[in-house]
């Protein structure tokens, strides 16, 4: 890695402006929060991202993402945003657009690219139609259901799709409302579960396999595919709880494939990365059935930075330190301005 | 749904933008604040050196005093401050009295629903636990000897019944005379331990305390009370009343987990009991709960869907709800906190699994105008969740076809893209 680039970074003022304004080091602000069930996994993200600026001796605040932002933005300007938002607003691109709308440069991807990867059937027929394989779906919104009659459709989805079968919102992260269905009798009950997350939920055929989180970062020469990490949960299903308590799951990083997988890996996470439009940073998550063939199975535009996130472990495994990647995805964005 | 998912979800609860009907939190700002600020600085710069020192495992004795006098408010008159343990909270209490009865398997029994913070500690003792049947009356004494006996039919040890008659949390019904002196008689009758917890019987808001099953039964029944409702919870200052002989043992597990309580808040309660005018000062919380209960029971009444039922309370802080038939609390919340109210599932109110169809709603803290909007915002949750399992619930799987084989290169079966909403969708 560069470490020139970081340091050089630090000072985007003095990178712009020679004379007219004192070189000053590097602002951000960092969100974190909102009102989303992932509230509280939005806050450990932020809290490592803080500490790993705070590190690298950026000026950093936190601050969430309510009716005090755009006062505090206007008030105090900072030179770039990290999101570190999770679930809505922070990941639809919703809080995006605003920041455009404010001429605020932040770190990630633009609003219509999240929006996109945020629709998870939507981003799945996207990075399908770039060549990458994804387990056949079928989302629905619970009126079809309602109108065309639940069991006459979930019938069909059976018959078309098999057993078993993901049961899971058409959005949001951290496997919230997501269910493995292997008995047909579950499913009703499943859906019930998932439409409680949003009106529409997403069926797709479940692929039996190792699941890998799949880390891009563009640091400038253009998007780069950290090692793949492994995820091998203790209960075989790499639920909320399996995710955020340590020591419930194993990492393996680099994963545990071979180099011709790793390979076909590294190109899944680009192409979706890629297809999608996004920027800075993604994670796509991804299994490897028996084949070795890598299927797509969403992609996070907010990847979390806790303690137990793949993210972080991705950066470590290619020899990056998280505070220095943030530096200079800031610095980056910072230079550039709310020019994307 | 795990704990820890319940945990993220209740993250946002603490947002000002979120109705919350979850939390049991007293309303400690309808306090004199100034008053008590300079009295718990008197505290310090005038007895310092009794108020920042170590003091009796057992606590304090004029405190102890006070305890005797608060006690009789609710017919308990012949307490001896010998006879009181200061805790930290009530909740230490229980966990003593637990750590002093309990051997892992020993029987518990208890309400259905009882208290989650009791059945946290009765599960760390490993204690099984028994619910018994409760109606508007609470406990029934009918369901108490039905279990007692199927106990002794079986060779089981019952160590006490673990009750909370007035207001009890989380189901706000309060227990009758008649079945107060119904269960006294069966406590002789059958050699049972009760334990009395009782933080809310001085919050009631129609009629006189009613005696307290310890003033009809010194020797059978251990009293656990708290200045967390009547004072501040805050100061963590609880105590236990009990007979001499498991007082002694109290006393000791009590020095084994915290040596002393704390001496300044006991300095403060104490204080405060002598010096404020603390029995205006609970008629004062008791207005202000009646006037969130009303809120609570009129917004039920006018917005509640059809099926849908809840205790009454005269006191305390707590409804109870019960949800139309097929819908489950634990999995309503992630719409719930999505449309911004938050409640307590009632499936945590069990040691074995029930009350799905249950959840607690606290009024005692949101003012009467977010309570309204609460109630409101929490019956469209309901009813969206009604229209889902109205979808849903016929399904019969029974008759669905066998999944057939399709051609690897079907085409791709899309939905409706961005149709999904989010935010309020309830």
């Amino acid at each position: 890695m560069n470490d020139s680039a970081g340091a050089a970074a630090a000072a985007p003022a003095a990178a712009t402006d020679t004379g007219a304004r004192a070189e000053h080091p590097l602002r951000a602000l960092v969100l974190a929060g909102g009102l989303t069930f992932e509230r509280e996994v939005s806050l450990s993200s932020g809290g490592q991202v803080m500490e790993a600026l705070h590190r690298s001796r950026v000026d950093a605040e936190l601050l969430d993402a309510d009716s005090e932002l755009l006062p505090g933005l206007a008030a105090h300007p900072a030179d770039a945003v990290f999101i570190a938002l999770h679930g809505a607003t922070g990941e639809d691109g919703a809080l995006r657009a605003v920041l455009d709308l404010a001429g605020v440069p932040y770190v990630g991807s633009p609003a219509a690219a999240c929006r996109l990867a945020w629709d998870k059937p939507a981003a799945k027929s996207v990075v399908r139609g770039a060549g990458v394989t994804t387990p056949d779906w079928v989302a629905l919104p619970h009126s079809t259901f309602r109108e065309l009659g639940a069991g006459a459709v979930l019938d069909l989805i059976v018959a078309r799709l098999g057993l078993p079968l993901m049961v899971k919102p058409a959005s949001g992260g951290s496997a919230l409302g997501a269910q493995k269905i292997s008995r047909v009798e579950g499913l009703p009950a499943a859906m019930v579960s998932a439409f409680a997350y949003g009106d529409t939920v997403l069926v797709e055929r479940f692929v039996e396999g190792v699941e890998l989180a799949l880390s891009v970062v563009d640091l400038g020469q253009g998007p780069e595919a950290l090692p793949a990490v492994e995820i091998a949960p203790e209960s075989g299903v790499f639920d909320y709880t399996s995710r955020y308590t340590p020591g419930l799951t194993e990492y393996h990083t680099p994963a545990r494939v071979s180099g011709a997988v790793a390979a076909r890996a590294a190109e899944v996470a680009l192409a979706a990365h890629r297809a999608l439009g996004l920027a800075d940073l993604s994670r796509t998550d991804a299994i490897v059935s028996a084949d070795g063939d890598v299927h797509f199975l969403e992609v996070n535009v907010s990847p979390g930075l806790t303690e137990t996130s793949m993210f972080p472990m991705a950066l470590e495994a290619a020899g990056y330190e998280l505070g220095d990647v943030l530096v200079r995805l800031l610095a980056r964005r910072a230079a550039a301005g709310s020019d994307r | 749904m795990k704990s820890s998912e319940i945990r993220a979800l209740f993250s946002v609860v603490s947002r000002p933008e979120v109705v919350s009907l979850a939390g049991g939190m007293p309303a400690v700002t309808a306090l004199p604040l100034d008053a008590v600020g300079s009295m718990i600085g008197d505290l310090v710069s005038g007895m310092g050196a009794q108020t920042l020192q170590y003091g009796s495992g057992q606590g304090d004795p004029r405190l102890r005093e006070r305890i005797c006098d608060v006690m009789a408010l609710e017919g308990i008159t012949d307490a001896s401050p010998s006879e009181v343990v200061v805790t930290v909270g009530s909740q230490q209490g229980l966990d003593l009295v637990t750590r002093v009865f309990i051997d892992p398997g020993d029987v518990i029994l208890a309400e259905a629903p009882s208290y989650v913070g009791a059945l946290g500690v009765f599960q760390a003792a490993q204690a099984e636990v028994r619910h018994l049947e409760m109606d508007d009356d609470g406990l029934i004494p009918e369901a108490l000897e039905e279990a007692l006996k199927a106990s002794r039919a079986a060779g089981e040890r019952v160590k006490f019944l673990y009750t909370v008659p007035n207001f009890h949390n989380p189901a706000g019904v309060t227990l009758s005379e008649p079945r107060r002196e119904a269960i006294v008689a069966l406590a002789e009758k059958y050699d049972l331990l009760i334990i009395e917890d009782n933080p809310y019987g001085l919050l009631g808001f129609d009629h006189e305390p009613i005696r307290a099953l310890r003033a009809r039964n010194d020797e059978r029944v251990i009293y656990l009370g708290s200045f967390s409702k009547t004072f501040s919870p805050g100061l963590r200052v609880g105590w236990v009343l009990a007979p001499l002989a498991v007082r002694e043992k109290l006393v000791l597990a009590t020095e084994a987990q915290v040596l002393c309580p704390p001496s300044l808040t006991q300095y403060a309660v104490a204080r405060y009991l002598d010096t404020q005018p603390w029995r205006e000062q609970i008629k004062i919380f008791t207005e202000l709960y009646r006037e969130r209960r009303d809120a609570t029971l009129e917004s039920l009444t006018a917005l509640m869907p059809p099926g849908t039922t809840w205790t009454k309370p005269d006191g305390g802080f707590y409804v109870w709800l019960k949800l139309p038939h097929g819908l489950d609390a634990k999995l309503m919340q992630p719409r719930a906190v999505a449309a911004h109210v938050a409640y307590v599932p009632g499936i945590g109110f069990y040691a074995d699994g029930q009350g799905r169809e249950y959840m607690r709603l606290s009024y005692c803290f949101p003012e009467p105008d977010r309570i309204r909007e609460g109630v409101r915002r929490l019956a469209r949750v309901i009813e969206a969740e009604l229209e889902l399992h109205a979808t849903f619930d016929a399904v019969d799987t029974g008759t669905f076809r066998l999944p057939r084989p399709t051609a690897t290169d079907a085409p791709p079966i899309i939905g409706p893209a961005n149709s999904d909403q989010t935010g309020d969708h309830a």
